[in-house]
């Protein structure tokens, strides 16, 4: 655990009598993508205020950096950029000087506050756009001046609440690809909240399940299906032309006989004339051959894994079939 | 603080960095220079009413007759009010406009939550901004009192004496001060309110309040429990004094009550004063200490008065969660 750069234990806040956060453990270790991704009111804006000490926790302690961020916020802050969901620049300054104050404000000395921001401002593609006031700027130029907002004091860590909220889809596509090159070639440990599961899918090498203030699952994506559902990480659907079709319920009862001794299938039910066979690992293969060898003729295949969609179905839509998702 | 200074020689303090932003934002923006202008007519007004007055008021035998040059912040012909009467009415206004929307704006812009993100104390936020505005004010109203000097020195001719200088940097003091007190109240204001103009306007009520409605309401109160005829002079006394005291609740009243006692040498007292009093009084102007000691406890309240304003400003505000807008 010594490489962990965030690290939370027990954390804890409550207003009144609501619980936002309720009993969080969770470690990002560096140079990670970690998605924390939830429905919106879930505790994911609350936990990223605890990581900067900007809220205090009700119990629990989170350590940034290895320093404890409620006791000594400046510390984190020098080392933790943080890109708020909607971000504000001074309206009447230019992209520019919003950058130099910013840089001033982490006691960069003017020299290389200045070449810093004209290199980030280069990165971020608005060399063109620096010199115009940041009020003028569209919502997207707004949000890759904020990334390099974040970045211009050297950041361990970047925290990035909500940050493809409001952008058009090249545009998302073209920010996260920024943020996975920044984090692979400086070694930048990126915390992302997110609701878009497809966008955290994308970037993220792990995420974290975030519901009602409890962190329901972590680990990447196939981990994240296991342990959701673990007895159904697979979905096989199954079709085929039955031989004798005068006799079609004994015939699928045969067919259904066949497939369940296969190892790792757990569930089988008709739905229609399509088989669905839910196994916790994939047997697909298996499953073909054992059905042509005993004289089906296979139509339709099918292999689904579950992805972010039915997990995101599963725990944030009231928990219903999980068939449903397919 | 110095530790931090030695960690990097080479740039500012932060706390610096935001109080020079803050007085680049103030002294550009477009209510700033409105209100200067504003002030420098009323200014200019009050002057020539007062030159042109000069001579007349000059008579033998007057007690204040050697504080000349005072009568430039204080004399008038009845069209136009005053020097001190116009700070007296402008300052707030001035004070109102510099902070009614020092938080709330940043929270409603989304930049308080990036200057939050930076390596700063809270309060750097929140005091920048009060010393930035106290800067802004001092500077202009000093400004303006050598102004006004030079320019009474050039048409009159006649020097002030040390004394008229040192009340009339009292009297600048003074006006700063009256003028933080608003300065604090409106940045109280926008803390507790979310948008800026329920903050201004609230601002500008309790000024409205303080400068026509209580007045009216103090006087009706008067009347009320005004004591009958033939009441002793002890209750008459005492019945004055209450009403004095409730008066002086408003700082308006404070600031108007040490102004003149600073620049009208020849005000001996701020209450009644019974006969045996001021029998035996030689009618002689009070020296500059006498007149000191006798507006300080409206200088202690005037400082109470903004020292509270600031008090609870940085207590909501240090509690206050900072969110995205």
């Amino acid at each position: 655990m010594n490489s962990s750069v965030i690290e939370l234990n027990g954390l804890t806040k409550r207003y009144g009598t609501f619980t936002a956060v309720n009993q969080l453990n969770l470690s990002i270790s560096k140079g990670e993508i970690f998605g924390l991704l939830g429905p919106n009111g879930a505790g994911k804006s609350t936990t990223i205020l605890m990581m900067l000490g900007l809220t205090e926790p009700s119990a629990g302690t989170v350590k940034v950096c290895g320093i404890n961020a409620t006791v000594d916020p400046i510390a984190v802050k020098r080392r933790v950029g943080y890109l708020p969901d909607d971000i504000g620049f001074y309206e009447n300054y230019t992209g520019l000087d919003n950058l130099l104050y910013t840089a001033r404000l982490n006691q960069i000395p003017e020299e290389e506050a200045m070449a810093r921001a004209i290199r980030l401002l280069e990165r971020v593609n608005l060399t063109a756009e620096a010199g115009k006031k940041a009020g003028k700027y569209s919502r997207g130029m707004r949000q890759r001046l904020g990334l390099a907002d974040v970045l211009i004091k050297n950041p361990e860590v970047i925290i990035l609440d909500e940050p493809t909220l409001g952008i058009d889809p090249t545009g998302v596509h073209e920010f996260l690809d920024l943020i996975v090159q920044l984090s692979r070639e400086e070694g930048i440990t990126v915390l992302l909240s997110s609701h878009h599961l497809h966008q955290v899918q994308q970037v993220c090498d792990r995420v974290g399940l975030f519901v009602e203030g409890k962190l329901l699952a972590e680990g990447d994506i196939p981990t994240l299906s296991g342990k959701l559902f673990p007895d159904e990480a697979f979905t096989i659907t199954v079709g085929v032309r039955f031989v004798d079709n005068n006799n079609v319920e004994q015939e699928k009862i045969r067919l259904v006989k066949i497939v369940e001794p296969v190892n790792g299938v757990t569930v089988i039910q008709f739905k229609e004339d399509l088989l669905q066979i839910r196994c916790t690992c994939d047997v697909t293969a298996l499953i073909a051959r054992v059905i042509i060898e005993n004289g089906f003729a296979l139509t339709h295949l099918n292999r689904k894994e579950f992805g972010l969609d039915e997990i995101y179905h599963h725990y944030f839509e009231g928990r219903e079939v999980h068939g449903k998702a397919n | 603080m110095e530790k931090l200074i030695n960690i990097n020689k080479t740039s500012a303090h932060p706390f610096w960095v935001m109080v020079n932003k803050e007085l680049r934002d103030h002294v550009r923006s477009w209510r700033f220079i409105i209100l200067l202008f504003l002030i420098l007519l009323t200014c200019f007004g009050s002057l020539y009413t007062s030159v042109t007055n000069l001579s007349k008021s000059i008579k033998a035998n007057d007690p204040a007759g050697t504080f000349f040059f005072l009568k430039l912040f204080t004399l008038s012909d009845g069209t136009l009010p005053p020097f001190h009467v116009f700070i007296g009415f402008l300052g707030p206004l001035l004070g109102i406009a510099l902070g009614f929307d020092a938080i709330n704006s940043e929270q409603s812009a989304g930049t308080l939550g990036r200057l939050m993100a930076q390596p700063i104390h809270r309060d750097y936020v929140i005091n920048a901004k009060f010393t930035a505005a106290l800067i802004v004010i001092s500077t202009l109203f000093f400004a303006l009192g050598f102004m006004v000097m030079g320019l009474g020195l050039i048409i009159i001719g006649i020097p002030p004496t040390a004394e008229e200088f040192l009340r009339i940097v009292f009297f600048l003091v003074l006006s700063v001060l009256y003028v933080a007190f608003w300065l604090n109240l409106s940045i109280f204001f926008s803390i507790r309110f979310k948008q800026a103009a329920t903050s201004a306007l609230t601002a500008i009520a309790v000024w409205l309040f303080f400068t026509v409605f209580y007045q009216i309401i103090i006087s009706l109160v008067a009347k009320a429990i005004m004591p009958a005829e033939g009441a002793g002079q002890q209750e008459i006394i005492q019945y004055q004094n209450f009403i004095l005291n409730l008066l002086r609740i408003v700082p308006s009243q404070l600031f108007s009550d040490a102004t003149t006692t600073l620049l009208m040498p020849a005000v001996r007292s701020l209450g009644p004063l019974t006969m045996e009093q001021v029998y035996g009084a030689i009618p002689s102007p009070l020296p500059l200490g006498q007149s000191l000691l006798l507006v300080w406890p409206q200088l202690t309240g005037l400082i109470a008065a903004t020292v509270l304003c600031f008090a609870l400003s940085y207590f909501s505000f240090m509690r206050k969660e900072i969110r995205s807008r």
